[in-house]
């Protein structure tokens, strides 16, 4: 492995990581955060037929 | 209701809301997808474009897309099309939402085969089957290419049962089962909990991949450079670019459609910003901290190389991965399993935009319009099924609708945002209920370099290295067929949207008669 390789690695595993890690913080440290927050998974398509 | 951090119902409900945000991201493009790419593309070299392709296109077209679905459901329109005419500026707009239906849907004919693939890995390591295939003379690589028939077209369907047509089949009818349903309760909780599973059973094998012994001098740290070491060398290519910008499209599902459709649904002041990068940072660190540290490595230690065979080098790796480690078979299992049902829950998204599409622009039921997307669907998975040779028409598929249309839906998406419904317009929708401040040069990045990044590797493509692409269409029967078939959906769901433009022309006439 290169230093080039290790170089990017660190940034690229680290920087995402600690990417993660910030958003993770925000949505815990945010009040109300929980309310607002959403997902493909939590969102329902209303059907239409019912 | 108790809003401090410290609060303990708090931090169940928030624990849960980041468990379902960062969960909904993962799916195949993170374990299968990319690690093939990256193979192809030459490790290192496709890093640096994938990084910034993540950082430049992925994170603000992800914020453009969710910001352009609320806004249009606002509108009262829930598919790309319906959005597009509700932005009035301009009578072609709504006909380039074309994409918005086309794509998730040609994405769903070879996705769900792989979904197939993975349920029928999850059954042998349940049955037990697998340490036998490892211990044959054809080993893990020979046994998937025989079991996905890349020998010759038509495998699947000439010997059914050695085949991933029964999983397949499994695959196509819980799919449908639950989109016609509409079970989003369960999808909820799955990616709640057992995403998080699949997330910590990656982990493990991450530790156990990066403690193997050298297998024929290979050790773990020359494995590590297969995947990392850039040699710079690569790029120039704008294939390479391009390549990385579809990579990380795919797996933020950014440029389907999907998340548009989805937004739509929301509550005006819902956050958006945070939401979305969560989603991202989930499903980047998936991919890059796990996958990335987990299956090239892996492979360049057992294999000697990484072999790219469009998503086959999970199927070919990672087995061998699992017969490394104490309790693989359960380890394989859970795996399989639990990367399959993500999967699904991909799938049934993947369907939402046309079904949206069919009860807004036409008035048909849900019943009706899953019915049709069924045959429709059905058609494309038998095609890509059958024409297995060498995996060809997945791969003509996944590389102009992942690669090239996904580009193409995400470059109209962020040049909607910034020039046609302004960047004063898009950044204040982009911040409406956000919980997170949006640093000022995102308004900059979303008008001027976003699109200008996407358009230099756009044109430097189509200059340099599209013709073999493209010539591939005239000299490749398979090819051809592919193409054709993306041609023929997209040329029905045109003749859709003609006859969905007159019907919300009609009803806008008479919104106008109403109330002078």
């Amino acid at each position: 492995m290169t230093l080039g390789g290790i170089a990017m690695m660190v940034f690229a595993v680290g920087g995402i990581t600690a990417f993660l890690l910030w958003c993770v913080y925000k949505v815990i440290a945010t009040p109300g955060s929980t309310e607002h927050l959403h997902s493909q998974a939590d969102i329902e398509p209303p059907d239409r037929d019912t | 209701m108790a809003r401090g951090p410290g609060s303990g119902e708090n931090w169940g409900t928030r624990v849960g809301v980041i468990l379902a945000v960062t969960g909904s991201a993962v799916g195949l493009g993170n374990f299968l997808r990319f690690p093939d790419q990256a193979a192809k593309y030459g490790g290192g070299d496709f890093m640096i474009p994938y990084l910034v392709a993540f950082l430049v296109l992925g994170l603000p077209i992800a914020w453009v897309e969710w910001s352009l679905g609320r806004y249009g459901g606002r509108n009262g329109y829930n598919s790309l099309a319906g959005m597009f005419f509700s932005f009035r500026k301009g009578r072609l707009l709504p006909y380039l939402g074309v994409l918005g239906v086309v794509l998730p849907l040609m994405i769903y004919t070879f996705y769900i085969y792989i979904v197939g693939w993975c349920l029928a890995y999850a059954w042998f390591y349940l049955t037990g089957s697998m340490a036998a295939i490892g211990e044959s003379e054809q080993g893990f690589g020979g046994f998937w290419e025989s079991f996905v028939g890349s020998g010759e077209d038509g495998a699947a369907f000439a010997d059914p049962m050695r085949s991933p047509l029964p999983f397949v089949i499994l695959a196509f009818i819980l799919n449908f089962i639950l989109v016609y349903r509409g079970i989003n309760k369960g999808i909820e909780w799955f990616c709640k909990w057992a995403m998080p599973v699949l997330v910590l059973l990656a982990m493990v094998m991450v530790v156990r991949v990066l403690t193997l012994p050298p297998v024929e001098g290979r050790t773990v740290l020359s494995g590590l450079g297969a995947m990392w070491n850039p040699s710079g060398e690569a790029l120039l290519n704008p294939e390479i670019w391009l390549a990385a910008a579809g990579q990380v499209f795919f797996s933020l599902s950014v440029g389907f459609g999907v998340i548009a459709t989805y937004a739509s649904y929301m509550q005006p002041d819902d956050d958006v910003a945070l939401s979305s990068m969560t989603a991202a940072a989930g499903n980047g660190f998936c991919e890059i901290a796990l996958a990335g540290m987990m299956v090239i490595p892996a492979a360049f230690i057992f294999l000697g190389e990484a072999p790219h065979g469009f998503f086959g080098i999970g199927f070919v790796t990672l087995p061998e991965v699992f017969a490394h480690m104490p309790g693989g078979r359960l380890f394989g299992f859970l795996f399989f399993l639990l990367l399959s049902m993500a999967a699904l829950t991909s799938t049934i998204s993947l369907l939402q935009p046309a079904i949206a599409f069919l009860e807004e622009g036409l008035g048909v039921g849900r019943r009706a319009s899953v019915s049709l997307l069924g045959f429709i669907t059905l058609v494309g998975t038998c095609f890509v099924m059958y024409f297995s040779h060498d995996l060809k028409a997945l791969d003509t598929i996944d590389f102009w609708m992942s690669t090239v249309g996904l580009f193409v839906l995400g470059t109209i998406l962020v040049i909607i945002f910034g020039w046609v419904l302004g960047i004063d317009r898009g950044m204040a929708e982009l911040t409406r209920g956000a919980e997170i401040k949006i640093p000022g040069f995102v308004r900059y990045l979303l008008k001027y370099v976003t699109p200008s990044f996407l358009l230099i590797v756009m044109i430097a493509w189509l200059s340099d290295k599209a013709w073999p692409r493209i010539s591939a269409l005239w000299t490749d029967g398979v090819a051809r067929m592919s193409f054709g078939l993306i041609l023929v959906a997209t040329a029905l769901f045109l003749l859709l949207i003609v006859q969905a433009v007159r019907r919300w022309r009609l009803h806008e006439a008479r919104q106008t008669e109403v109330s002078p």
